[in-house]
Order: structure tokens, then sequence, then C-alpha cells
């Protein structure tokens, strides 16, 4: 059983996926040779060949458009955009044609495309490399997006995504990308789509997080622990649907929500799922919802970045605030 | 300083605006049933085109973008293709996907507000019309590349105007397919407006065949008006893609005829006179002239073309009049193969107000 880090994680389930189904691609921006930026890539056109591994032109409009020609015919288009900065070029291709491609020839057309993408900040890179920018995508029918949260759950899910009859947008936690190891079976079984993962049972207080945030969530539950402050957590790991039954469940055993997430507050995805709980747990709620997220600013340059990014005082804090309520 | 790399547009046309040939004519040329299918296509587009424009008129229809003038040019790329390339069209070819088996309820079903008119049930695997304006050109380029990774000898042929050759789309997609030697044939449909921008204000380039050839991708020009001659263009184009020796871009010169669509008034900005000196170039005036002249059509077979025509055009609406609405689990059940459980909660409530409030 290999022990492996998140983005060796994708490289397996990558090198399965090619292996195991001749229809499986994988195309961007340096994927060949050079194995992508962050290496997710790497080997596999050496093994799998150009035409199943293409360094594509430096153009992610033209990523993302050109996978919809070829999931068109057939082809399960895994494409790399670089950094989640360099989405908005795609989003055009995302929007207006991968998600509705099915529904609007009503089923005739389908766009089997996985697009990967690194997601948020925290690893000293240059301007626009550091978005967290999900729900641009969550706003779009026809789409799904999912943000694992261990190496596990990216080989899992990923294989999950590569195998959908739709496109998924698949955010991977750049932070995570070498934080950690975890021994993975490299068995080609996929995770389900669509599900959030209890990651640790509490009786107090619910807190929902995704991606890199996770670990400054995890490192928060602790030091609450320490207070006796028992911590449900749960990775939300499908951003787009949102595992509804998985957070009604805790927050009607603990009575209070603390969502954490690094992209930016308004309109964030917190206010989805703060609202959400309202109105259909409102009730059970013995405190206020609290958000505790990346600023209304733009992500700064990597100079500021750690003070975007909520750290675990600002999530202890709104977990004791929580149990004020 | 010398010169390190030269280019040239070549200009094909094979047919006058009198309908006489320019010099010798391709071999396709010599079989009467192929000469005579196209010209009768031609007409049914005009026709047809003609009534859709009629039924938006009356209410029966949405905002309808018309082709009247293009025939040739819709016609002659479609002739050119096989059964087995793939069709990415914007939104007013319909001379080339009549020819490939789309039919006029399936168009009419689309522009009546309906995505069922998308199903095309016979040419399965041609792209929906694109409204995003030159949007379809990676998706032409990436199905050239799903037939270059399968080995298939088959042909990707995307239509855009020539103010969709503004969108940086269409140059990502030409370069792509330049750089991987693709399968696909662009064709510039230069119909000489952008809804009310004149081709000469959309680009400071002499021809719009010459947008390929900073990609590295050769272009070509042809009499969009003469459908032998787009033809030809096409058939060497496409030989040139299937044999492996990558993309074509055609500039096809023909001219708008109508409004950019129903809801265009395009008095407000088209110079007086030059509609009226379009009409004397266009395209069925001159096929069926040279037709007549080799003695292949006379008034008595025009005259009974016109009235089958009429016959299945009416047959095309009552089609489309006379399907049952879709219903409003239709907006929901063609957004995933696997949906979210949640979108059935909002089903439910689609169906409980049902569709909505008149207006």
């Amino acid at each position: 059983m290999p022990r492996v880090t998140l983005v060796e994680g994708i490289n397996l389930a990558l090198a399965r996926a090619l292996a195991d189904d001749p229809d499986v691609v994988v195309i961007g921006e340096d994927v060949g040779l050079n194995g992508g930026v962050f290496r997710a890539t790497v080997g596999l056109q050496q093994r799998f060949g150009k035409l199943r591994v293409q360094d594509t032109p430096l153009a992610e409009g033209l990523i993302a458009g050109m996978s919809i020609g070829m999931a068109s015919q057939g082809l399960k288009v895994v494409a790399e955009i670089q950094f989640m900065g360099f989405l908005y070029p795609a989003l055009d291709q995302i929007a207006n044609h991968m998600a509705r491609l099915r529904n609007r020839t009503r089923g005739r057309l389908t766009c089997p495309v996985v697009i990967r993408m690194p997601h948020g900040g925290g690893i000293h890179a240059p301007e626009h490399h550091s978005e967290s920018l999900e729900v641009l995508l969550c706003h779009h029918a026809g789409l799904r997006v999912v943000c694992p949260g261990t190496p596990a759950a990216a080989y899992g899910l990923l294989l999950a995504a590569i195998r959908e009859p739709d496109p998924v947008l698949f955010l991977e936690p750049t932070r995570l990308y070498r934080l950690a190891k975890q021994d993975i079976l490299d068995d080609g079984v996929a995770l389900p789509l669509d599900r959030a993962q209890l990651l640790q049972q509490g009786d107090d207080v619910t807190l929902v997080s995704w991606g890199a945030m996770l670990h400054e969530t995890r490192q928060a539950a602790e030091r609450l622990a320490q207070e006796k402050i028992g911590c449900e957590l749960i990775d939300l790991t499908s951003l787009s649907p949102i595992d509804w039954d998985c957070i009604l469940e805790s927050v009607a055993h603990t009575g209070r929500l603390v969502i954490v997430h690094e992209a930016a507050r308004t309109a964030g995805l917190g206010a989805e799922i703060a609202a959400t709980v309202a109105e259909r747990a409102l009730h059970d709620l013995l405190a206020p919802v609290q958000r505790v997220t990346g600023y209304d600013t733009v992500m700064p340059y990597f100079a500021m970045e750690r003070t975007y990014i909520p750290g675990v005082a600002r999530i202890v804090e709104a977990v004791r605030n929580s149990m004020k309520g | 300083m010398k010169t390190v790399a030269e280019f040239a547009i070549g200009r094909e046309q094979l047919l006058d605006a009198s309908g006489a040939p320019t010099g010798p004519l391709p071999a396709f040329a010599g079989d009467p049933e192929q000469l005579l299918a196209m010209y009768r296509m031609m007409v049914l587009c005009r026709l047809f085109d003609t009534k859709a424009v009629n039924l938006q008129r009356t209410g029966k229809l949405g905002t309808y973008a018309p082709c009247t003038g293009h025939e040739a040019t819709h016609v002659g790329v479609a002739a050119a293709m096989r059964a087995e390339d793939v069709a990415v069209p914007v939104y007013r070819e319909y001379g080339t996907l009549l020819w490939r088996g789309v039919t006029m309820t399936e168009i009419l079903t689309y522009w009546a507000g309906d995505e069922r008119g998308n199903d095309f049930a016979a040419s399965r695997e041609d792209f929906p019309w694109c409204v995003p304006i030159g949007s379809q050109s990676p998706h032409a380029a990436g199905i050239a590349m799903a037939f270059k990774v399968r080995g298939q000898p088959r042909c990707a042929v995307c239509y855009i105007g020539d103010g969709g050759t503004s969108q940086g789309a269409f140059h990502e997609a030409v370069n792509l397919a330049g750089a991987q030697c693709l399968p696909v044939v662009y064709v510039i449909v230069n119909n000489g407006w952008a809804i009310s921008v004149p081709a000469r204000e959309q680009t400071a380039a002499q021809t719009f065949a010459q947008k390929g050839l900073g990609n590295g991708v050769p272009g070509v020009q042809v009499d969009g008006n003469d459908v032998l001659g787009v033809r030809k263009v096409m058939e060497e184009a496409l030989a040139r893609a299937r044999a492996g020796d990558g993309p074509t871009v055609v500039e096809a010169v023909t001219y708008r005829l109508s409004d950019h669509t129903t809801a265009d008034d395009a008095s407000r900005y088209r110079p007086a006179g030059e509609l009226e000196a379009a009409w004397k170039l266009e395209p069925l005036l001159r096929t069926r002239a040279f037709l007549e002249a080799r003695g292949l059509w006379d008034e008595t077979r025009e005259t009974q073309l016109r009235a089958e025509c009429a016959t299945r055009i009416e047959a095309a609406v009552r089609g489309y009049q006379g399907r049952a609405p879709a219903g409003t689990d239709a907006m929901f059940d063609h957004l995933y193969a696997n949906p979210p459980a949640a979108l059935e909660q909002q089903k439910a409530i689609a169906r409980r107000f049902g569709g909505g409030e008149p207006h």
C-alpha cells in the first residue's frame, strides 16, 4: 500500500484511469513531459503517449472549449487549469456550454469532462495564483464541484469524477498537495460523489469546512477539545451539490454551526449553508450560525496572504462565540 | 531585410453572377443529380426562411435568424461533407443541417423556444445552434482532436461569421488546429455585416481568409454565392484534412439579404442601394441560370419544386405547432445523468406552479 501525498494520489488516480479506459485523455498546459507545475501528471505522457497526455496551447478558454468537443465524441477528458485564478477565461465555455450541452440537446450530446485546478492560497505564489473561486462554479446547474481534503479522497473522488458522465470541477487544495501522507490502496475503487465526510464526532458544535481550511479547522477543534468543547467536524467535499443530510443531521445533534472557508465572505458558499440551515433547521439551533471566511478583499499578494486566510485563532473565537449563544 | 515568410490568399469562383462558368468545372458538376440536389435544397431553404420570418411576424415563432442569401454557402459546404463528418453551426446554417438530415420541424421547434429542437433525430453528432458568438470554435477543434486521438478519417466543419472572427476563441481554436494538424475546416461566412457593424470596420485585414495565416493555417476565399465554387473549395479542404494535412480557413463571401434577426431592422444602418445591388448577385438566380443553360431546369420544374417545398414546409409547421408542450419536468430532467437529490424538491415546486403566470 503506497504512502502518498495528495498530489501523488491524484497522479495515481490519473494513471489508473488512463490504464483502465482508452477513452481517458489528459490535457493541459505543461502536463506532458514537465508533468504539470505541481507534478500531478508526472510520468503520464512517457507512459501513455502524446495523444493521451497532451500539452495544449496556453489558453484556458481553449482548454475548456476543446474538452467539450472531445467529450461530445465520447472521450473522457481530464483537463488541468494551472491555477484557479486562471479559471476566468474558461468560465465562458464552462458556463455557456459545458454545463448546458446535455440540457440544451436534451441528452443527445454530453460532456464527461473533469477540470482539475489548484484551489486557494498559502504557498507564497505570484498574484492570481491563490484564488478560491468555488462559488463561480457552484452557481451553475449542470456542474459538480468537488474539493478533496485528503490523499485518499483525492484518489477515490478523482476516479469517480472521471467516471461521471457529466462535468466535474475538481478543486485541489494547493496547500495540502504535499502537507501530509496517507496510505492508500491503488485499487481503482472510486468514492461516492455528492457526499460530505464526517471526520470527527462531537456533541457541542458542528464545524463545516473544505479544502485546505480543514487543516486549520482541525487544529481549532483540537484546541477547543482542551476546553471541553466537543467539535463535530464535517469535510464538505462536495461543494455542488451539497450533502444537506450530513449537515442537518449534525446540526440536529450539536445545535451549533460554524462554517469555515477561505473564499471571500459575501455570497460565499457559507452563506448558502447558513441560509439553508436557517430554512430547514432553525429550531435545532441554540446559537446564531457563525462564518469564518476570507475577507471581502482581493486575495492579497503573498506577503499578506496569512492575514487573509482564516487562522486557528479566528475559528476558535467563532466557536467560543457560538457556545455563548 | 530579407523575407522569411510569404503568404497569399487565392479566390475561387466557378460561376459568375449570370450563372456562366468561369472556366473548367470539377467532376461533380458533370453529375446532374448532384447539381439538382443542391439547387433543390437552396430553393427549400429560401422558402423555409420566408415562412419562418412570417411565422415570427405573426407571433408563432420567437426571434429567428434568417438565412436568405447564404444558401449557396450552406449547401455547398454540406454537399462537400461526408455523413460521418461533424458540423458545428452558428445559428443560421439551415442549408447545411437540413442537408445532413436535421428537419424543418426541429429547426422551428428550436426557434419556438424549445430545446427539443436541438435533439436532432438524424445527425446525432452535429452540434446544436450556438448563440454566444465564436464560442463554438474550440468545440470543432476538440471534435477534430477526438478524430485524431482515435485515428478516424473524419472531419469537423465549423461555421463562424465575419464578426465572430474578432473573438479570441476563434483564434485560440484555429491556432490549436494548426499546431496539432487537426482535421477541421473553419468556414467564415462573410455576409458583410455583424448586426450593424460592416465587415470593413470589423478588421483591418484585407480578407477574412487570412485570419488563419497568423496561426499557420492556410486560407482561401470563395464567392459564397457560387455553390459550385464553395463545394469545390470545401472538397479540397476536407480532402486535405482527411489526409492528415491539417486545417483550412475558408472565407465564403456572401451577403445577408435579410435583417440580422427578426428583432433587427437593417434599414437603420445599411446604406441605401447596397441591398438592391446585393440582390443582383444572390445565389439562386445564377444556379438556376446555370442549370437551365445545361437543359436541366425550366419553369415547369421550378413551379413543381416550389409547390413540393410549400407542402413540406406546411407539414413541418404543423409538426412543431402540434407538438405537446414539454412540461415543467423537462427543465430539470436533462441537467445531469445522475441528478442531485436537492433538484427533486425544486422540480416538485415547478410542477405545483406549472407553466407560471401569463404575461
